[in-house]
Order: structure tokens, then C-alpha cells, then sequence
């Protein structure tokens, strides 16, 4: 390996020594293609006309006037597959491409990141397979089908709670087996290096486009930006761009599931502690001798205990702050945002409006937050109405 | 305490691989884990790979996964694992691999882990998940508490990089014979006797063969094409797995097939 893919202390790639030659041989690809004149003029152009870059920068005036401060929405729930995961999709399945792999693997939570996969898959002619957990396959069975349709083959994962980490743990046993012709597009900012590095990359342009936009539309940066964190790639994306603007806060938040106190939840940053789990060294929610918890919450998506390893750093340094939005505030949220724009928001999203919800009344009315809103909502529709139908007969 | 060059060399005199069976400790449960492990000593083991169970092991196939499971939930913790070494090493002498993931090793602390498991009678620690590029992090650790070094060669790794791995190891190889996670297979993987012979040629570390040995002829093979030790795991963990009713079927089945791989694997 050339480079450590350290973030202070986290990262690194503490992986079985078969997958290291894989990792070497992604880390030289990587490095080769990503400022090459035809790959970046290529991925320029399918994230236009593919995609649907730019994503606009939206003034969300009605919902603004409830929380009493200005709050845009960075919609990158527009992109095409509706989140913003075909960013990393386009960039490393393009990355593929060149390096001559011609097997797709992923695994995916919410089913946006196998979603945005299957569609690659299609676009440049890949057999494609998506790694599942069966919890996440009976919540999110609309993506499911949406990827079937794209001609990728879904593999439920019955392993631990059948969410997120299992899904990554039998991707990576799957890689293992079949590393000389199948590339893994991994689906968000952790896991181990080259991947935190490279999903950053290929996210940074929801950062660039932010900042330019708020110059544009605003005449000046915001003061605070606010991102989910599951494993962290739409945060790390738009953070990216801020990073040296120290008057801009930047806020991540987790998934505070049920409960923080209830330990179901999978707020890693807030209440987790530093442990190694698939491949990198970051926070872990885990028991007392390292075993990794079984997490909870109501969005797929952020239903992961380990977190990408640059935002443990920027936890640590204090350079950004990350909070917990339990699932009953989430829903409220997702339900204001529904309400007051005519926008769905994802349940992942949702955590972002929800911190916001609690600001109401506490920021001054000239407060400008841009809130990354990742992801639509309309895979979540049946998950919250039965969660409603159930707190309502209760 | 017995070391792995002992039993390697006096292996080397008789001609002989050393049979190398892999379990995980307290699968399905404590007891009846200690009872499988001593049958296997009696049945000819000549070093015992040991797991401690991780909720997340991606170096490993469903047959393990699968007993990880069955130990965690019998209840198996480190502390309960350190004890569980300290009962076989009152057994037998016998040579003590421990084959885990790191976070386990971290959380406890890798300096404290080391010199608690070296003096219960471990002789090596074998991380899955920390290649050569971080054996920095426990190298130091390992052999300040007397362990001996193992790191694992798979089937793609360069020659540049079995030299350097072969320069940090004291205790043997662990060669992987294929692409992929434990399991048993069918067929032995076309990779390993050039892999063997290669890693021959390199060093003069002990080579032994793991992941998807599963017939006395696999064993065979695998020790005429030069092999010191050869390791058996999901086999007789599957044994376990298929006799979870009967713990007297599992002890008499892993007492055949390891008694049936040691006589192939002796001289004729």
C-alpha cells in the first residue's frame, strides 16, 4: 500500500492479508484515474446528463419560518435514484471500468447505495450483486424491486440483525472469494482505506457546489451546515468544503434510534468507543470486550455501528459536532418537511431537519443552515405510516 | 512449557506434518468445547489453533460464523477463554495457536492480552484482521510477553512480500490454500502445492496449510508437497455442528476423521 489512509489515528486497513493486494491494486487505480484529463471530463459529463448535477441549492421558506431561522436544502434528493449515493456509484463503478473489473459487488442498507449501484451496473453493461440484510430487504422492499429492475441480483443476508453490518461482513467474505474480476463499490465514507478516501472524493462536489451556491444565492456562507452520519459520506461530501471556513459550524447527526439511554440507537460518534470493525479503526458501538452491538433505528441507512474514519477525527479535534436525533423526532421531522414544502424528505435526511426542529426559538432569525438533504423520501412512505398507526393506537 | 520448534522439529525427524486441528473455544458451550478439544489432543493433535468467538468474523465462512454464535451464546467471554487454556494446558503440553480479531485484543489491551494468554499457555497470537503493513502495533507487544510470531500468506501475496512476512515470523506461516474464507471444500485448491514449494524455497520458517482442508487425502497432499503442519477447521467444526444432539456422536466422529488424518499424514 502506498499511503496509510490514516485520519489522526483511524483508518488504516486492518483487513485479512488476502484482501491487501486488492486494496493496493484499487489504491494505484484510484490514484491513477482520479485527476486523469478523460476519466474526470467522462464523470463530468455522466454526473450532468446521468445523474442530474448540479443539484439546486433551495430556499425552504415555509419550514423556515417554522423553526424561526433560514434553512436551505442542499437537494440531493433530486439526483437521479434519489440520493446522493450515485455521486460515489458514478465515480468508482466509472473507476472500475477503467481498471477492466467487470463484476459489480455492494452492499447496501437502506437500499439506496445497492440502488445506485444496479443503475451503474446497467449504465456500463456490469453483472451486478447486492449484498442485503433481510430486515432491510422487508422495510425497504420498493428499492428492492427497483433494483431488481436494473438487472442486479439481490442476496438477503440472514446474519446478525440482518441490517447494515452484516450485509458489509458477507460482501467483503464475497469479495475474498472473487477479487480478481470483481470490484466492490463500497457505499460510504469507512470501511477500510482506499474507500474512506475515495467515497470522500467523489462526494466532495455536494460540498464545492454548496459553497459556491451559497456565495451565489446568499452572498455569503452559511453559519452552520447540517448532515446525517451513518457511515458518513454525504457529511464528509459536504463538510469537505467547509472545513477551513472556521466560522461555519458543522454538524453531524446520528441516529439516536428509540433511545440514546435505551441502547438501541446507532450513534456511534456520540456514545460509541474506539474499536476496529471492517477494516478501519474508528468510534464502534460494542459490549465491554469489543463485540460490535446490534444497532436500532428507524432509518436503514444510518443503521450502522462504526463511522467513517475522518469524522472521528473531526469529532476529536472539535472541528465539527455531532449529535443523536431519536426516531420519534425524526418522524415529526420527516412529517414538517412533508407539510411544509411538498418535500419528502428520506428517514436518513429526516435526522438532519430534526436537530433543526429543536433550534426553533434558540437562533436568531438571521441564522443561514444549509442542511444536506441527502436523500427523498418516498421508499420510507410505508415505514412511517406504520410507525404512526402503531403510536396512534397506542 | 512445549514450543512450536520442539514439535516441528522432532515432527522433522519422524518426516512427519503436524496435525493442526482449529476450534472455537466453548462451542457449543465450555464444557462440552474442553471435552472435544481433549479428544482431539488424544486423537494425535500436535498444536491446537484455537478461536475466541467475534461477532463480526469476515475472514470466516458460515461454518464458523455459525459456532462463534453457538459460543457467545453459551456465554463465552475472554476471561472465561483465558480460563478455558489454563484447564487444557493442565491437560496436556501441547502447543497453543490462538487464531482471533483485533478488536477483541484491543479492547482488552494488546500488552495485558499478550502476557495473560503467554502465561495461561498460549504460544502465538494470530490476528485475522492485521496484516504485516501494522504488525508494528503488536510485534513488540507479542515477543516482550514470550510469544512466538504467526502471520498469514495467501495464495496473491508477491514474493517481496512472503520474504518480508517470513522475516517477522518465529512461529510458522500460515498459509491459506485459497481465495477465500474457511470452509471445507471438495477439492483442494489447485494454488497450494506451488504456493508450499514456493514458500519452501523463501524460508526456512515452518509452513503450515489452512481454509478448506477437509479429507485425510487433502491432508496428504498438502504434507508430501512439503507442508510442516497442516490445519483443519471447518471439517470438524461442522462435526460439532451436525451433532449438536448427541455431544458423545461429536467426540467419537472427531476422534475417527483426526485419528484417520494423522495416520495419512504419518510416513508410510
Amino acid at each position: 500500500m502506498k499511503y496509510r489512509g490514516r485520519f489522526g489515528d483511524y483508518g488504516g486497513f486492518y483487513v485479512p492479508e488476502v484482501l491487501i493486494p486488492v486494496l493496493e491494486e484499487l489504491e494505484g487505480a484510484f490514484y491513477r484515474f482520479y485527476e486523469d484529463e478523460r476519466f474526470v471530463t467522462e464523470l463530468a459529463q455522466l454526473s450532468k446528463d446521468y445523474a442530474g448535477r448540479p443539484s439546486p441549492l433551495y430556499y425552504a421558506k415555509r419550514f423556515s419560518e417554522y423553526v424561526g431561522f433560514k434553512v436551505y436544502l442542499k437537494r440531493e434528493d433530486l439526483l437521479h435514484g434519489g440520493a446522493h449515493k450515485v455521486n460515489n456509484t458514478l465515480g468508482q463503478g466509472l473507476l472500475a471500468k477503467y481498471m477492466g473489473k467487470t463484476k459489480l459487488i455492494a452492499e447496501t442498507g437502506a437500499g439506496q447505495h445497492g440502488l445506485a449501484t444496479a443503475m451503474i451496473g446497467a449504465l456500463f453493461g456490469m453483472e451486478t450483486k447486492i449484498f442485503m440484510g433481510v430486515t432491510d430487504i422487508e422495510r425497504q422492499s420498493v428499492n428492492v424491486h427497483k433494483m431488481k429492475l436494473c438487472g442486479a441480483e439481490v442476496i438477503p443476508i440472514e446474519g446478525g440483525t440482518g441490517t447494515l453490518k452484516d450485509a458489509i461482513n458477507e460482501a467483503l467474505r464475497y469479495w475474498t472469494a472473487h477479487v480478481t474480476d470483481t470490484f466492490y463499490l463500497f457505499g460510504s465514507a469507512c470501511g477500510p482505506h482506499p474507500y474512506p478516501t475515495i467515497v470522500k472524493h467523489f462526494q466532495t462536489c455536494i460540498g464545492e457546489e454548496t459553497r459556491q451556491q451559497c456565495l451565489e444565492q446568499i452572498g455569503k456562507l452559511p453559519d452552520m451546515i447540517v448532515a446525517c452520519v451513518g457511515g458518513g459520506s454525504n457529511a464528509i461530501g459536504i463538510f469537505s468544503a467547509f472545513l477551513d471556513d472556521k466560522d461555519v459550524k458543522l454538524i453531524g447527526v446520528e441516529a439516536g434510534g428509540r433511545s440514546l439511554a435505551s441502547g438501541k440507537h446507532a450513534a456511534t460518534l456520540v456514545a460509541g468507543r474506539v474499536g476496529i470493525l471492517h477494516g478501519a479503526k474508528s468510534y464502534l458501538l460494542q459490549d465491554k470486550e469489543g463485540q460490535v452491538h446490534d444497532t436500532e433505528s428507524v432509518s436503514a441507512g444510518l443503521d450502522y455501528p462504526a463511522v467513517g474514519p475522518e469524522h472521528c477525527l473531526l469529532k476529536d479535534t472539535g472541528r465539527a459536532k455531532y449529535v443523536a436525533a431519536e426516531d420519534a423526532e425524526v418522524l415529526d421531522a420527516f412529517e414538517l418537511l412533508s407539510k411544509s414544502e411538498g418535500i419528502l424528505p428520506a428517514l436518513e435526511s429526516a435526522h438532519a431537519l430534526a436537530y433543526l426542529c429543536r433550534q426553533k426559538g434558540k437562533l436568531s432569525p438571521d441564522t443561514i443552515a444549509v442542511v444536506n438533504l441527502s436523500g427523498r423520501g418516498d421508499k420510507d412512505v410505508s415505514i412511517v405510516e406504520k410507525r404512526r398507526s402503531v403510536s396512534r393506537e397506542a | 512449557m512445549r514450543t512450536y520448534k520442539q514439535v516441528f522439529s522432532e515432527l522433522a525427524e519422524l518426516k512427519q506434518a503436524a496435525l493442526i486441528p482449529f476450534f472455537v473455544i466453548g462451542d457449543p458451550d465450555f464444557d462440552t468445547s474442553f471435552a472435544i478439544i481433549k479428544t482431539a489432543i488424544d486423537a494425535g493433535a500436535d498444536i491446537l489453533e484455537l478461536g475466541i468467538p467475534f461477532s463480526d468474523p469476515i475472514a470466516d465462512g458460515p461454518t464458523i460464523q455459525k459456532a462463534d454464535i453457538r459460543s457467545l451464546r453459551s456465554g463465552m467471554n475472554v476471561a472465561k477463554a483465558l480460563e478455558f487454556i489454563r484447564l487444557l494446558r493442565d491437560y496436556k503440553d501441547i502447543p497453543i495457536g490462538l487464531l482471533m480479531y483485533y478488536n477483541l485484543i484491543y479492547q482488552y489491551g494488546t500488552e495485558k492480552f499478550f502476557s495473560d494468554f503467554h502465561q495461561a499457555g498460549v504460544n502465538s497470537v494470530l490476528v485475522a484482521d492485521l496484516s504485516i503493513d501494522d504488525a508494528g502495533e503488536i510485534t513488540q507487544p507479542a515477543v516482550s510477553a514470550g510469544l512466538d510470531t504467526v502471520f498469514m500468506v495467501t495464495p496473491n501475496t508477491d514474493t517481496e512480500r512472503m520474504k518480508l512476512i517470513a522475516s517477522k515470523t518465529t512461529g510458522f506461516i500460515y498459509t491459506v490454500s485459497l481465495l477465500g474464507v474457511t470452509g471445507s471444500r471438495e477439492k483442494l485448491s489447485d494454488a497450494v502445492e506451488e504456493l508450499v514449494g514456493k514458500l519452501k524455497k523463501l524460508t526456512s520458517v515452518p509452513i503450515c496449510v489452512g481454509f478448506g482442508i477437509s479429507t485425510a487425502e487433502h491432508a496428504a497432499t498438502i504434507a508430501s508437497a512439503g507442508a510442516d503442519g497442516v490445519i483443519i477447521g471447518s471439517k470438524i467444526v461442522a462435526l460439532i455442528e451436525n451433532n449438536l444432539a448427541n455431544p458423545k456422536k461429536i467426540l467419537a466422529e472427531i476422534s475417527t476423521f483426526l485419528s484417520n488424518v494423522k495416520k495419512t499424514i504419518a510416513p508410510q
